[in-house]
C-alpha cells in the first residue's frame, strides 16, 4: 500500500498549515517533490492518486499538473538522473560535448536509463548555472564546469556510493 | 432604491451601441451582429473563465475610453477586454486586424489534420468556417503534423486529439457542469493534450455536452460516428419531459426520414448552447446517446439555422429534392436520398480506422457491398 | 570602482548566517521600517526610482501603490525566485550567498503592504537554495524578526518556501500564482491585474528577488541618496549575471554608469574574451533580448558609446539596440554560430511555452523546426523571410509575454546576421563544419573575408 512514512506525513501537514485553510491544493508541488524522493524517483499513478487524496482534490488535478511540469517523472528512471543543460550559454560552452561523452561513456541515448539502472540521461533547458557552464542537475545539487574528466569522476562516485 | 443603470457606448467598426457596464467587447460586438463580430473560437458566453486563448478575437482598440482616449498598444483579445465609456474598436476596419488574424488561422490549421472528408464535424465545424472566412489559401508548413496517442475515453465520446485546438471548452464543461471531475489537459506546450490521463471513462450525466461545446472534430457523438453528413440530416426542435435534473429537455434531432440519427443542445447564432428562461439549454446523456427514437420526442418543427457556416443558409426550412436532372446527371441512376454509408463498401464499417491504413483506401482492399 | 550596495558585505565570512548579517548591520531597515508608516516606505521606495529587475523594469514604488486594499481581504507579498531566463542567475547568488538580504526586504515590503503571509516561490531545480533560505527564515523567526509581534511593533509576518517544479513560464506572474495555488503554470489573461486580484484571488504583489532586496539599501540610506546613485531613470546598483565566451563569467554588481565595453574588458568586470578571440555578438539582458552584432553593442547607432542600464542599452529601439531585461549578459566570440545560438534559444522557447494560446504554442515549435533546418544545411532561401513572418504573428498576440520573448531573439538574429542565415542556405555542406565567423557585420559596417 502506498503512503508516506510518519515523518513525511508530518512534513506534508506542514505544509498544508502555510496556506489559509481550504487552499490545500497549494500543497501539491511540495507534496509531489515529496511523493517523488520517497516512492523510487518517478509518480506512479497510484502515487499521483494517493497525493489527490490526500489534498482531498481530484487525481486528474494532479496528473494535469505533474505532467505540465519538467521536474516529475512520469516513468522509472535510473537511481542517478544526469540533468545536462543544452540552451544557449551552456551551448557555448560546449555543452554539446559534454553530452555526447556521457552518452558513450554509459552507452545510453538521452531519456534512456542504463541497463544495470543505475544512470538515467536527460538533457533540460536552462537551470540558472550560465556562468558556470557546462552542467547538470544532480540530484539535489549542481555539478558545473563540467569537462570529461570531471564527468568520469560523478559516474565513479556515483558507482561506488551504490555499492 | 432605484439605481440608474448607466449604459457605456462603444463604437465598433463606426457602429455605435450602448451596453451595460461590464459588457466585453466580443459581447458588444454581438449585440451588434454581422461582420462586426470577431470570430471566437476557444470563447463560450456560458462557460465561466473561457476565452482569451485561441486569440483569433483580437481587435485594435483605437481609443480606450473617453476619459483616456490612448490606443492600446497591443491588440487584445475581445472576449476578455471589457468596454470602457467611449471605447473605439476597430475589427474588420483595422489594418492590423485581418492579418495577425490570418496568422491565428496559420497557427491553429499548422498541426490540424486534413481529414475534414472522414470527420464527423464537417459542415458545422467552427474552424473550417474560421478558415474560410479568415484563412489564406495553402499551408508554409513543411514539416510532419503532430499526432497523438489513440485514447478511449468510454462509450459515448470519441476523442481525436490530433484535431483538438485547446480551447479549454470541454474542460470547463468537466468543472462546471459535472461533478467528479475526469477530464483535463495534461502536459505543456506544443504536446499538450485534452486527456483522462489513464483513460477512465467519462460517466457523467452531462458529458456529452463537452460534444457540443466543442469547435471542432476533437469530441464526437460515437453514436453518430460515420453514420451521415450533417448536411444530409434535418435538424428539427424537439422536446421530452426529461426526469434528470439540470437537463432542459430541449434539444435539435438530426434526422433522415422518421430515423433520428443525432441527438444535440439547440445552438444560437453563435453556435452556443441555447439559453431557456436564462439558464443555459444543457442536456442529458440519456435525452442525447439513448433516446433516438421519434416517437419520444415531441417535434416542435424545423430548427432554423442562423449561424453563419456550411449548413447555415436556412436550406433546412424545405428540404429540396432533387430535380428530374439530377437523373441525367447520374445516367439514369435514382439518387439515393436515405443510405446508409455501412452498406456501401467494407471500408465504412466501424473499427476501420482509415490513418491505420497504408496507402489509399482502395476497392482492391475494401470490397463493395 | 562602482559603489556596491547588495554584494558590499558579500565578502564577509559567514554572512549566509544571522548572527554574522546582523552584525554587520543587517535588519536596521526592518528597524527603521516599522517605526513609519506603511505609505511612507512606500513613497521613498518611489522616490528610489527603484524599477523592478526580474526584466520589466516598471516602476516598483507604482507597483506596490496600485495595490488594492479592501477591508477584511488578506493582501500577499510573493517573491519570484523561478529565475529561468537564460544568461540569468543573479538571484541564485543572492539568495545563496546572502540570503537574510532577502528577507529582511521582504518583511520590509511586507509591512509596506500589509502582508501578513509572504511567500517565495524559487525554481524547483534550486533545491539546496530551498534549505538555505528555510534556515535563514527560521533564523530570523527565532530573533523575532518574523513571526506574531515583530520587534513588539503589533505586525504579524509569516514566510514560506515554496518551490516551484521546472518550468520557465512560472517567472510570469499569474504563472507563479497559478503554480502557487497548485495548479499548471497557465498564465491568467488580464485585467484583472494581481494588484486586484491575485493569489487566492486576494490583492498581491509578485517582486523580483533582486527587487526586494534592494529594499533594503532604500530603507537604510533613504529613496533620494538612493535615486543620485546610477543615471537618468536608471537608479540605484543593478547585479548583472554574465556568461558566454568571457574570462570572468559571474555576478557584478555595477552603477549603470559604466560602458558596456569597459565592462566586457576591463578586469574588473568580465575580463575579455578568452583565447585572444574577437566579440561577435552579445546579448545584453537575458535571452529573450534582441541579440546585438559588436560594433552596435559598442556604439549606439548614433555613434554615441553604450552604457550598462536601461535607458543606454534600449537606445535605438529594436532596430539598433536591445534591452536591460533581467541582466543575463551572454557574450559570443567569433567561432561562435548565431544560427546554432538562436536554435537553442527557440528550442527553449518551445519547451517553455504552456501551450495555452495558440500563437505562441504553434508558433515557437515551427520556429524551432525551421531553425534546425537552416542550422543543418537544409533551410531553404525562403525559410529566412517565413520565420520572420512567424515571429512577427507571435509577437504581441499572445496572452504573456513569452511570446514576445521567443520571437525577439528571432527577429533580432535575422535582423543583424541575415547573411549568416543566407551562408547556411547557401552552403548546405560548409555550414555543417565551417563557421561563418565575423565575416558578417553587415550593418553598418562590413567586414570583407580576408
Amino acid at each position: 500500500m502506498i503512503q508516506f512514512n510518519e515523518t513525511t506525513i508530518l512534513k506534508v501537514n506542514e505544509i498544508i498549515a502555510r496556506y489559509p485553510e481550504g487552499k490545500q491544493k497549494s500543497a501539491l508541488l511540495p507534496v509531489l517533490h515529496l511523493a517523488q524522493v520517497e516512492f523510487g524517483g518517478w509518480l506512479a499513478v497510484p502515487v499521483m492518486d494517493y497525493v489527490a487524496q490526500l489534498l482531498q482534490i481530484e487525481p486528474i488535478e494532479v496528473y494535469e499538473v505533474a505532467s505540465f511540469y519538467s521536474m516529475y517523472n512520469l516513468k522509472p528512471v535510473g537511481k542517478y538522473v544526469f540533468e545536462v543543460c543544452q540552451t544557449g550559454p551552456c551551448m557555448l560552452n560546449g555543452s554539446d560535448n559534454i553530452i555526447d561523452y556521457i552518452k558513450s561513456t554509459l552507452n545510453i541515448n538521452v531519456g534512456e536509463t542504463t541497463t544495470d539502472g543505475m544512470f538515467t540521461l536527460k538533457t533540460v533547458e536552462c537551470l540558472g548555472a550560465c556562468g558556470y557552464a557546462p552542467m547538470m542537475q544532480l540530484g539535489k545539487t549542481y555539478r558545473e564546469h563540467l569537462t570529461k574528466e570531471k564527468v568520469d569522476s560523478i559516474i565513479e562516485t556515483c558507482r561506488s556510493k551504490a555499492n | 432604491m432605484s439605481e440608474e443603470i448607466k449604459t457605456m457606448k462603444v463604437t465598433i467598426d463606426n457602429i455605435t451601441i450602448d451596453v451595460a457596464p461590464g459588457t466585453t467587447i466580443l459581447q458588444a460586438a454581438r449585440q451588434i451582429g454581422g461582420d462586426v463580430t470577431p470570430p471566437a473560437m476557444c470563447y463560450y458566453s456560458k462557460l465561466e473563465g473561457s476565452g482569451g486563448k485561441c486569440r483569433t478575437c483580437l481587435v485594435e482598440v483605437a481609443a480606450g475610453s473617453t476619459a483616456d482616449p490612448r490606443p492600446m498598444p497591443k491588440l487584445v483579445a475581445s472576449c476578455r477586454t471589457g468596454v470602457m465609456d467611449g471605447m473605439i474598436v476597430k475589427n474588420m476596419t483595422s489594418e492590423k486586424v485581418p492579418e495577425a488574424r490570418a496568422g491565428v488561422v496559420e497557427f491553429l490549421l499548422l498541426n490540424h489534420p486534413l481529414d475534414c472528408p472522414i470527420c464527423d464535424q464537417a459542415g458545422e465545424c467552427h474552424l473550417q468556417d474560421l478558415g474560410y472566412d479568415h484563412g489564406k489559401e495553402g499551408t508554409r508548413y513543411q514539416f510532419a503534423r503532430r499526432t497523438f496517442k489513440k485514447e478511449d475515453i468510454g462509450p459515448f465520446i470519441q476523442l481525436h486529439m490530433t484535431r483538438c485546438i485547446l480551447c479549454y471548452r470541454c474542460t470547463y464543461v468537466a468543472n462546471q457542469l459535472t461533478d467528479n471531475r475526469v477530464h483535463g489537459v495534461v502536459d505543456r506546450g506544443d504536446h499538450a493534450a485534452i486527456s483522462t490521463y489513464i483513460s477512465k471513462a467519462i460517466d457523467n450525466e452531462f458529458s456529452g455536452n463537452m460534444i457540443d461545446v466543442c469547435p471542432v472534430g476533437a469530441l464526437t457523438d460515437k453514436t453518430f460516428r460515420f453514420k451521415n453528413r450533417v448536411w444530409f440530416t434535418k435538424p428539427v426542435d424537439a422536446h421530452r419531459n426529461c426526469k434528470t435534473p439540470g437537463c432542459c429537455g430541449k434539444t435539435t434531432l438530426w434526422m433522415r426520414g422518421s430515423e433520428v440519427f443525432r441527438v444535440t443542445a439547440r445552438k444560437d447564432t453563435w453556435g452556443e448552447v441555447q439559453s431557456f428562461d436564462g439558464k443555459p439549454g444543457w442536456i442529458c446523456n440519456t435525452c442525447r446517446f439513448e433516446t433516438k427514437n421519434a416517437e419520444s420526442w415531441t417535434i416542435e418543427g424545423l430548427t432554423t439555422i442562423s449561424r453563419h457556416s456550411v449548413i447555415g443558409v436556412n436550406k433546412y426550412k424545405t428540404l429540396d429534392m432533387p430535380k428530374e436532372t439530377t437523373k441525367a446527371v447520374m445516367n439514369g441512376v435514382e439518387p439515393k436520398l436515405l443510405m446508409d454509408i455501412h452498406n456501401i463498401s467494407e471500408v465504412n464499417k466501424p473499427g476501420v480506422h482509415l490513418s491505420d491504413i497504408k496507402g489509399p483506401a482502395h476497392s482492391t482492399n475494401f470490397k463493395k457491398q | 570602482m562602482g559603489r556596491k550596495l547588495l554584494l558590499d558585505k558579500i565578502n564577509v565570512e559567514g554572512i549566509r548566517h544571522y548572527d554574522v548579517y546582523r552584525k554587520e548591520g543587517g535588519y536596521r531597515s526592518v528597524e527603521k521600517a516599522l517605526k513609519m508608516q506603511p505609505n511612507d516606505i512606500v513613497e521613498e521606495v518611489k522616490k528610489s526610482g527603484l524599477r523592478g529587475r526580474g526584466g520589466a523594469g516598471f516602476p516598483t514604488g507604482m507597483k506596490w501603490s496600485f495595490l488594492a486594499k479592501p477591508d477584511g481581504v488578506p493582501r500577499y507579498l510573493v517573491c519570484n525566485a523561478d529565475e529561468s531566463e537564460p544568461g540569468t542567475f543573479k538571484d541564485r547568488f543572492l539568495m545563496e550567498f546572502i540570503p537574510h538580504i532577502l528577507i529582511e526586504g521582504m518583511i520590509v515590503a511586507s509591512f509596506a503592504l500589509g502582508s501578513n503571509t509572504s511567500y517565495i516561490y524559487i525554481r524547483g531545480e534550486y533545491d539546496w537554495i530551498t534549505d538555505i533560505l528555510e534556515q535563514a527564515i527560521k533564523e530570523a523567526n527565532d530573533n523575532g524578526w518574523l513571526g506574531k509581534n515583530i520587534q513588539g511593533s503589533g505586525f504579524d509576518c509569516q514566510m514560506y518556501v515554496q518551490r516551484g517544479a521546472g518550468a520557465y513560464i512560472c517567472g510570469e506572474e499569474t504563472a507563479l500564482i497559478e503554480s502557487l495555488e497548485g495548479k499548471r503554470g497557465n498564465p491568467r489573461i488580464k485585467p484583472p491585474f494581481p494588484a486586484i486580484k491575485g493569489l487566492w484571488d486576494c490583492p498581491t504583489v509578485v517582486n523580483n528577488v533582486e527587487t526586494l532586496a534592494a529594499v533594503v539599501p532604500i530603507l537604510n540610506e533613504g529613496g533620494d541618496a538612493y535615486a543620485k546613485i546610477g543615471v537618468g531613470r536608471s537608479t540605484g546598483t543593478k547585479l548583472i549575471s554574465a556568461c558566454g565566451n568571457i574570462n570572468k563569467p559571474g555576478i557584478y554588481e555595477i552603477d549603470m554608469t559604466i560602458s558596456v565595453e569597459e565592462f566586457i574588458y576591463s578586469d574588473e568586470y568580465c575580463g575579455g574574451i578568452p583565447n585572444g578571440k574577437k566579440l561577435k555578438a552579445c546579448i545584453p539582458g537575458g535571452s529573450s533580448v534582441p541579440i546585438l552584432p559588436a560594433n552596435l553593442l559598442l556604439t549606439t547607432a548614433k555613434g554615441e558609446k553604450r552604457l550598462m542600464n536601461y535607458e543606454s542599452l534600449s537606445d535605438g529601439g529594436f532596430a539598433t539596440g536591445s534591452m536591460m531585461g533581467s541582466g543575463g549578459f551572454i557574450v559570443l566570440d567569433e567561432d561562435q554560430c548565431i544560427v546554432k545560438h538562436t536554435y537553442t534559444l527557440a528550442r527553449f522557447y518551445r519547451h517553455e511555452s504552456c501551450g495555452q494560446c495558440s500563437p505562441c504554442r504553434e508558433g515557437t515549435g515551427w520556429m524551432e523546426k525551421i531553425l534546425l533546418a537552416i542550422e543543418s544545411g537544409k533551410g531553404k532561401m525562403s525559410d529566412i523571410d517565413l520565420l520572420w513572418d512567424i515571429q512577427r504573428k507571435i509577437e504581441g498576440n499572445t496572452i504573456c509575454p513569452l511570446g514576445d520573448a521567443a520571437a525577439w531573439p528571432v527577429a533580432a538574429a535575422i535582423r543583424h546576421f541575415r547573411d549568416e542565415f543566407e551562408w547556411h542556405v547557401n552552403n548546405p555542406e560548409k555550414c555543417l563544419t565551417e563557421n561563418f565567423g565575423l565575416r558578417h557585420y553587415a550593418d553598418p559596417v562590413y567586414v570583407a573575408e580576408s
